[in-house]
């Protein structure tokens, strides 16, 4: 999914991106480069914030990651609340960068592990940012692929819809159906996600998790075992 | 080094900071005034307005858990790897604050207006959001500059009357240095008025030294140094010290309920630090 990406950028509050971007930063002889927002290490700029947002509207980020509390059918996402705005049921974190990555990145790849209907929703309640703009909008960038714990959906620009690719080992159709709240496309055979490399594994178990601990000490230690 | 005699304590710093001032704060990882914000708490400053530059972490939680802050211009408030922000959300799920949603870079934007004295900034995306359709301040206009319809989004410009910020050197020549922390230098260029607090003073004049000089704000923008050795605390500061985590862990428990987070200021902030 990141294959052909040079500059893989990942920011607030994801330790599963970053790891894949380290990931194909290390598997590809630093072909793809990958900067996690927090680190010292892997953030080869320095001209502060705004320097990744810049980059972006240049054209210079190939793919970035996004989640959100809510994700609709049209790939609508939702950092905000759920429930009336601005005195909501549940108050999220907030938008951060979303409402201007998403329409600036050409790969944006949706990530959430809870898969639930509480999550994959029919409508957000709010949008952070849209899945789709209107033809006169400029917007080289927005969903390509939607990753959570039972499958993965990939995003059809036209169609503003999603499509099942492929089920994670034990999901069967049944059970996504059964857990998200929108209709999304399918075919009748739909393949199941190969596992990952035993070698790509190792990696992360190893230097992967020693890189990404500098940003995401719990996650390392929690999810990946790793002790310095 | 001795303490250039020009520097204030943090409480002065926090007195001189009135209630109701817009303040503009740095990301936890771009050098958080700790310190001046727990003198903040024990001055019991009210109706504070705070603008993240662009997201906070504990800084906003616990001014709001402390009934400091009446408004937030904001891209976002967590405590990240240690979860949601408890005082933040309670307050605005309970309609205690009035709350701005923002994008990151828009608040740049709005600092970069200001910083060069113009009234807007146009910036991509952002069209078809709620964040715009709930922001009466932002206006989408087409780009006068083509041909064919190009809708593009206006930021106004926004100046604090306060930049506040935890900055790694000051000198005695009331220079301090941010490092490549170039929010920092946007945020005091964009303010009204500056204040920091310094972890160590260097010797010597940053503003004169080549190695320095990038990094560095001069005094024309900054009205107020501190000297405050782990003055970001429980965050981080680049270069010096890692974040607090089992700090962290026992705030954002303390601030989950009024009840625990009133005895965390009363133990922690009221009580506990010296005001050096």
């Amino acid at each position: 999914m990141l294959d052909g990406c040079k500059n893989i950028a990942v920011g607030a509050s994801s330790p599963i991106p970053g790891c894949a971007a380290l990931l194909a930063q290390a598997v590809t002889n630093g072909g793809t480069r990958a900067s996690i927002l927090g680190s010292n290490k892997h953030n080869p700029f320095n001209d502060g914030g705004p320097e990744l947002f810049d980059r972006a509207g240049q054209g210079r980020v190939d793919a970035f990651f996004l989640s959100g509390g809510q994700i609709d059918g049209e790939g609508n996402i939702n950092l905000v609340s759920a429930g009336p705005y601005p005195k909501p049921d549940t108050r999220f974190p907030g938008s951060f960068g979303s409402s201007y990555l998403y329409f600036s990145v050409p790969r944006v790849i949706l990530f959430r592990e809870e898969h639930s209907r509480r999550v994959f929703v029919e409508k957000v309640d709010f949008i952070s940012a849209p899945g789709w703009s209107p033809p006169e909008v400029h917007r080289p960038g927005g969903p390509h692929a939607l990753i959570t714990s039972l499958c993965v959906f990939m995003y059809n620009r036209e169609r503003h819809r999603f499509r099942l690719e492929g089920l994670l080992p034990g999901v069967s159709l049944e059970e996504v159906q059964d857990n998200t709240g929108f209709d999304f496309d399918h075919s009748e055979n739909i393949k199941p996600v190969p596992p990952p490399e035993p070698d790509r594994v190792k990696l992360l178990h190893t230097a992967i998790a020693a890189e990404i601990s500098e940003t995401y000490p719990e996650f390392a230690q929690e999810r990946l075992g790793y002790h310095d | 080094m001795s303490i250039p005699k020009s520097y204030l304590s943090i409480d002065q710093i926090a007195s001189r900071i009135p209630d109701g001032a817009l303040i503009g704060v740095p990301k936890d990882d771009g050098g958080v005034s700790m310190a001046i914000t727990r003198a903040l708490i024990r001055r019991k400053a009210r109706d504070l307005r705070l603008l993240t530059v662009p997201v906070s972490s504990v800084q906003a939680d616990m001014l709001i858990g402390a009934g400091c802050v009446s408004k937030i211009e904001t891209s976002g408030v967590s405590l990240g790897e240690f979860g949601a922000a408890p005082n933040f959300r309670r307050a605005v799920e309970h309609g205690k604050i009035a709350i701005h949603d923002a994008t990151c870079p828009a608040l740049y934007a709005e600092l970069q207006a200001s910083e060069k004295g113009v009234p807007f900034m146009p910036l991509r995306g952002i069209l078809g959001s709620d964040i715009l359709a709930n922001r009466a301040d932002w206006k989408t206009i087409n780009n006068p500059m083509a041909d064919v319809q190009d809708p593009i989004v206006l930021l106004p410009a926004r100046r604090p009357d306060f930049a506040l910020f935890h900055a790694r050197y000051g000198d005695k020549h009331g220079n301090i240095w941010v490092s490549g922390r170039r929010e920092c230098i946007l945020l005091a260029h964009a303010s009204a008025q500056t204040f920091a607090s310094v972890e160590e003073i260097w010797d010597g004049n940053l503003l004169e030294d080549e190695r320095m000089v990038a990094g560095t704000i001069p005094p024309v923008y900054v009205s107020g140094v501190a000297h405050a050795p782990k003055g970001a605390w429980p965050l981080a500061l680049s270069g010096c010290y890692d974040q607090d985590g089992d700090h962290l862990k026992m705030y954002v428990e303390a601030a989950k309920s009024e009840e625990a987070f009133a005895e965390y200021i009363n133990s922690q902030i009221l009580t506990s630090e010296s005001t050096a």
